[in-house]
C-alpha cells in the first residue's frame, strides 16, 4: 500500500497543531493592532522570537516551561485514561506548599536529600489531593470536573491559611523565601545560558519534566498497566465488560496526575527565583495552562515537551512587548487568545482527518 | 400528471472511501406499499435519509407528483407531505400521547394551546383507521407496538400521504406484526403511498405491490412481488443463492454447565431459574426489553445488585465472584453490543484479541506487554477465522466492517475455549455471509461439548439455532421448549405474555 503524506498521523497531527497555532497568533496579531497599530508587528516579532534571541532567554523559556510542561503532562495522562483532570491547579498548589515548608523548616536535613524530600512529598500530596475527585469519581459518581473545580479552591484557600499560620513573610506579605540549600541545583547550566549581563536560573527541573515525560510514555504505551488504563479511558464499558477494574484504575490515575501536577508545584517554587507563594484570592494558572499545553501537543508526551516550550516562549516574549508601550493586560488577553485557541486543536484535526485523510473502509470489506 | 408520487432519479451519495448509494432509482404509485429491500448496509438508510434531507445527494433528483423539489431538511420533508415512522421511534417519553402527536404541528389560540380541536381530529383518524389508542396517557407507560400507533398516527395528523416505515417489524411480536399489517394493507387501501423498508421476504411476499432491490450502494432491480419468489428476491438481494437452513447434527447432551437459581433484579427480573448442558444450545427468546439483557449482564456480572439463590458453574457458585474471575472460570461472552462492550475501537485489531489475557502470563512479562507475542496471537486468530484486515493485526478496529469486528469477538471469546459460551445478539446488523459463518461456529462449539447460552430477537434465528428455547416475558421465564416441536406463532403468544407454561413444566 502507498503511503501518502496526507494518511499519515503523526503529520495530521502536527498540521492541526500548527494551524490553531497559527489562527491564534492571527488573532493575537489583530489585538495588538487594534491596541497600537504602529507598535504591533515590532510587539508581534518579539513575542514570538524573544525567548530564542540569547541564550539566556532560552534557559529562561525552559524555566518557565518545567512546570507546565508537568502540568500538560498531568492533563494529558489524565486525559488518555478518559478523565479530564482540571483539578492540576489545586494539586499543583498544594504540591508547591509543602516543598516550599520542608524547603524551609527540614533545614537539618542535608541539601540534597531535602530537595528530592521536598519534590516527594509535593508528589504525594498532590497525589492525596487528585485522590479526592477521583474516589469520588468512581465511587459516588461525582463528575471529576466538578469536584476538581472544588478541590481547586479548597487547596488555594487551605494553603493560604496554612502560609499565613505557619511561613508567612509578614513583610511582603508572601511565604517566606526557601534557603538557597533547598532550591534545585543548576548542574553548571548556568555557564551554557547567560549573556553578558547575567545567567537565566534554568536548573535540572527541566530535566526532571522530560525524565517524567519518558517514564509516561512507557507506562501509557509500554505496561499492562497502561494498557489497563487506557482501555478504560478509550471505551470504559468493554473495560468493565473484560474485567478491568474501572474504579481502581480511576482513583490511581487521578493520583498519578494529581502527583505529577505536585511536582510541577514543588519544581516552580524551588527554582531559585526568589518566587514566593502570594496570598491571594487566585487559583494558580499553571494548572490551566497545562490544559492548553497538552491539547496542544495531543497529549502525547513528547508533543507536551514541544508545546511547553513554545508557549513558555509566548509568555517571556509577550512580558516583554511591555517595551513598547503595551498595557499588561493587552499583553494578557493576547496570550490567553492565542493559548485559548491551542485548545481547539483535536477540532481541526478531526476537520482535517475527515477532509483529507481516505477511510480505510473501502480497503477492508 | 406523473405516474409517480414519489420518484428518486439517479441518486448518488458518496461519503469519503465509500459510495453509499450509485445511482438508484425507486418510484412510488399512489396508493401502492412497496418494498425496499437490502441487507444491512446496502444503503438503504442512506437512501431515506436523503429522502428526509439530512444528507444532500451528490447527484440525482427527487420529484413528487413529476415535480422537482428540493429538500433539505425534516420540516421541507413534512411539506411534501413525506412522513416516517423511524426504526427508533423519536418520541418524547415523558410527554403523552396527545403531546406527541402535535408536537411540532401545535394549534394555538391567543398564544395558548388548543389541544381541544387537536383531540377531536385525531379521534376522528383513530377511529377511522382503527388505530385505538389512549390520548391522556404518557408514551413510557405504553408498550411498543402503542407506539409504533403513535408514530403512524403522528403522520396522519400531518396529513402526510408518502409513508415510510423502516424496518417496522423488528420489534413487534408475529400477532402485532399481523395487525401491523392490516393498519399498512389499511392505510393504502384509503389512497397513501408506502414505502416500506426491510429485509424480511416473508412480509414483503405478504403484503408489498413491488420491490425495489438494492445491493451495497447499488440498484439491482425493481420487481413485480407477485411474480417474484422468496428464492429470487433472497438472490437479488444477497447476489448469489443462499440456503436459508441451518444444518446441524443431533445435540449430544453432557452434564449441566450453567445452572441458575431463583435470580431476581429490581423489576426486571422475577425469580428466574434454568439450567445450561453441555453440547446444547439454549436460547433466550422475547421482545428486546423484557429482562434478557439484564439476565446476562447478572450472570456475566456486569450488574451486581441481583438477588439469586445461586449461579453455578459448573461446581462453583461465581455470583458473588468479580467480572474477571467470572471470566476465568471460563466464561465467554460475545455481547450484545460489540462497539460499546465487545471492543475498544481505538486499540488495533491485536490489542482487542488479548482484552481479558492481556495479564497473564502469556502476553505480561513483570508488568511489560509482550508486544511481539501479542501481535503473532492476533495473526493466528486472523487466519483461524479468516477476519479480513487491510493491515493485518494492526489494522485499525475502527475501521473494520461489522461482520469482521464480530469475527474478532468471536475469536477471542471462543479461543478463550470457554466452558460457557454467551452470544446475545450476535448477528445483529451483518450480511447474509456473515451471519452463516457466525452460526456455524456456534454450532461447532456446541458439537465440541460446550454450553451455548443465546440470546436472540430473530424468531428465525432463534428456531434455526436453538436445541432449546426459553422465552422471556417482563422479567420471566414464561415458556421452556423444544425447538423441534414449536414455531413462530406459538412462540408469539408466549413472547406477547398471552400465554404461559405452567409452573411444573418449567
Amino acid at each position: 500500500m502507498k503511503k501518502y503524506i496526507f494518511k499519515s498521523e503523526n503529520f495530521l497531527d502536527f498540521l492541526s497543531s500548527l494551524f490553531v497555532i497559527f489562527v491564534g497568533l492571527l488573532i493575537g496579531f489583530v489585538i495588538l493592532l487594534i491596541s497600537n497599530s504602529s507598535a504591533a508587528p515590532n510587539a508581534f516579532l518579539t513575542i514570538l522570537t524573544f525567548g530564542y534571541t540569547s541564550m539566556r532567554n532560552m534557559g529562561d523559556v525552559l524555566l518557565l516551561a518545567t512546570p507546565i510542561i508537568l502540568t500538560g503532562l498531568s492533563v494529558a495522562f489524565s486525559f488518555k485514561t478518559g478523565l479530564f483532570n482540571i483539578g492540576a491547579s489545586g494539586q499543583f498548589t498544594v504540591g508547591a506548599f509543602l516543598a516550599i515548608y520542608i524547603g524551609i523548616n527540614a533545614t537539618d536535613i542535608p541539601s540534597g536529600l531535602r530537595i528530592i524530600l521536598s519534590i516527594l512529598v509535593a508528589a504525594i500530596g498532590g497525589a492525596l489531593w487528585g485522590a479526592i475527585p477521583g474516589f469520588l469519581k468512581a465511587y459516588r459518581n461525582v463528575h471529576e470536573v466538578i469536584s476538581c473545580i472544588m478541590t481547586n479552591y479548597i487547596a488555594m484557600f487551605l494553603v493560604n491559611y496554612l502560609i499565613i499560620t505557619n511561613i508567612l513573610d509578614t513583610g511582603r506579605g508572601t511565604s517566606l523565601p526557601v534557603p538557597a540549600s533547598s532550591n534545585l541545583p543548576t548542574w553548571g547550566l548556568e555557564h551554557i545560558f547567560r549573556d553578558n549581563l547575567r545567567a537565566s536560573h534554568v536548573n535540572i527541573g527541566f530535566f526532571i519534566a522530560i525524565v517524567i515525560a519518558i517514564v509516561l510514555y512507557i507506562v501509557l504505551e509500554k505496561t499492562v498497566f497502561g494498557y489497563e488504563l487506557k482501555a478504560g479511558g478509550f471505551n470504559k464499558n468493554a473495560a468493565d465488560y473484560a474485567g478491568i477494574s474501572g474504579n481502581k484504575n480511576m482513583v490511581l490515575s487521578m493520583m498519578i496526575s494529581g502527583s505529577i501536577a505536585g511536582i510541577a508545584g514543588a519544581l516552580n517554587y524551588l527554582a531559585g527565583t526568589g518566587l514566593s507563594m502570594s496570598i491571594v484570592d487566585n487559583l494558580s494558572m499553571e494548572g490551566f495552562t497545562g490544559i492548553s499545553v497538552a491539547f496542544l501537543g495531543l497529549n502525547h508526551p513528547v508533543g507536551i515537551i514541544f508545546s511547553g516550550i513554545f508557549v513558555s516562549s509566548l509568555f517571556l516574549g509577550g512580558a516583554r512587548t511591555q517595551i513598547f508601550g503595551f498595557s499588561v493586560e493587552i499583553v494578557e488577553i493576547v496570550m490567553s487568545v492565542i493559548i485559548y485557541f491551542c485548545s481547539f486543536v483535536f477540532l481541526v484535526k478531526t476537520f482535517l482527518s475527515k477532509n483529507f485523510k481516505k477511510s480505510e473502509k473501502e480497503e477492508v470489506l | 400528471m406523473s405516474k409517480y408520487i414519489l420518484e428518486m432519479r439517479e441518486i448518488r451519495k458518496e461519503f469519503p472511501g465509500i459510495v453509499a448509494c450509485d445511482n438508484i432509482t425507486i418510484g412510488l404509485k399512489k396508493g401502492e406499499i412497496h418494498a425496499l429491500l437490502g441487507e444491512n448496509g446496502a444503503g438503504k438508510s442512506t437512501l431515506m435519509s436523503i429522502l428526509f434531507g439530512l444528507y444532500k445527494p451528490d447527484k440525482g433528483e427527487i420529484l413528487i407528483n413529476g415535480k422537482n423539489v428540493k429538500i433539505t431538511g425534516p420540516v421541507e420533508a413534512n411539506i411534501n407531505k413525506i412522513g416516517m415512522v423511524h426504526q427508533h421511534f423519536k418520541l418524547i417519553h415523558n410527554f403523552t400521547v396527545l403531546e406527541n402527536i402535535i408536537l411540532g404541528v401545535e394549534q394555538t389560540k391567543n398564544g395558548i394551546l388548543d389541544m381541544n380541536e387537536a383531540r377531536n381530529r385525531i379521534k376522528d383518524l383513530s377511529d377511522k383507521y382503527g388505530l385505538n389508542i389512549e390520548l391522556n396517557v404518557k408514551i413510557k407507560d405504553i408498550s411498543v407496538s402503542m407506539q409504533q400507533k403513535v408514530e403512524i398516527i403522528k403522520m396522519l395528523y400531518r396529513e402526510n400521504e408518502i409513508l415510510i416505515f423502516d424496518e417496522p417489524t423488528a420489534v413487534l411480536t408475529p400477532q402485532e406484526i399481523e395487525s401491523l399489517m392490516k393498519t399498512m394493507q389499511y392505510l393504502a387501501k384509503e389512497g397513501k403511498s408506502i414505502l416500506f423498508i426491510t429485509h424480511k421476504l416473508d412480509e414483503i411476499k405478504q403484503i408489498a405491490d413491488n420491490c425495489t432491490v438494492i445491493r451495497k450502494g447499488k440498484f439491482i432491480d425493481t420487481v413485480n412481488v407477485s411474480t417474484t419468489s422468496k428464492e429470487e428476491l433472497s438472490e437479488l438481494m444477497v447476489g448469489r443463492k443462499v440456503s436459508l437452513d441451518i444444518s446441524k447434527n443431533e445435540a449430544k447432551i453432557g452434564d449441566t454447565i450453567l445452572d441458575v437459581k431463583n435470580l431476581s433484579f429490581k423489576n426486571k427480573l422475577k425469580n428466574i431459574s434454568f439450567k445450561v448442558k453441555s453440547g446444547e444450545i439454549l436460547c433466550i427468546a422475547g421482545i428486546d426489553g423484557n429482562g434478557q439483557t439484564e439476565l446476562i449482564e447478572a450472570i456475566t456480572g456486569l450488574i451486581k445488585d441481583y438477588n439469586c439463590e445461586h449461579i453455578k458453574l459448573k461446581n462453583t457458585d461465581i455470583s458473588k465472584l468479580s467480572i474477571r474471575n467470572r471470566i476465568e472460570q471460563q466464561i465467554g461472552h460475545i455481547p450484545e453490543d460489540r462497539q460499546k462492550h465487545g471492543l475498544v475501537l481505538e486499540y488495533d485489531l491485536a490489542y482487542n484479541t488479548i482484552l481479558q489475557t492481556y495479564y497473564t502470563k502469556r502476553f505480561n512479562k513483570k508488568g511489560f506487554l509482550k508486544k511481539s507475542d501479542i501481535y503473532k496471537f492476533a495473526d493466528t486468530l486472523i487466519k483461524r477465522f479468516d477476519i479480513r484486515t487491510s493491515k493485518g493485526a494492526t489494522t485499525s478496529t475502527r475501521s473494520m466492517s461489522g461482520g469482521n469486528q464480530q469475527k474478532i469477538i468471536l475469536a477471542r471469546e471462543i479461543d478463550r475455549e470457554p466452558e460457557l459460551l454467551i452470544a446475545v445478539q450476535p448477528t445483529r446488523g451483518l450480511d447474509v455471509g456473515a451471519i452463516e459463518y457466525i452460526h456455524k461456529q456456534i454450532i461447532e462449539q456446541r458439537d465440541s461439548g460446550r454450553a451455548v447460552l443465546l440470546v436472540s430477537l430473530e424468531l428465525e434465528e432463534v428456531l434455526n439455532l436453538s436445541d432449546r428455547i426459553l422465552v422471556m416475558y417482563e422479567g420471566e421465564i414464561v415458556a421452556n421448549l423444544n425447538s423441534k416441536d414449536t414455531n413462530f406463532k406459538e412462540l408469539g403468544l408466549y413472547m406477547a405474555g398471552s400465554k404461559k407454561q405452567s409452573v411444573e413444566v418449567l
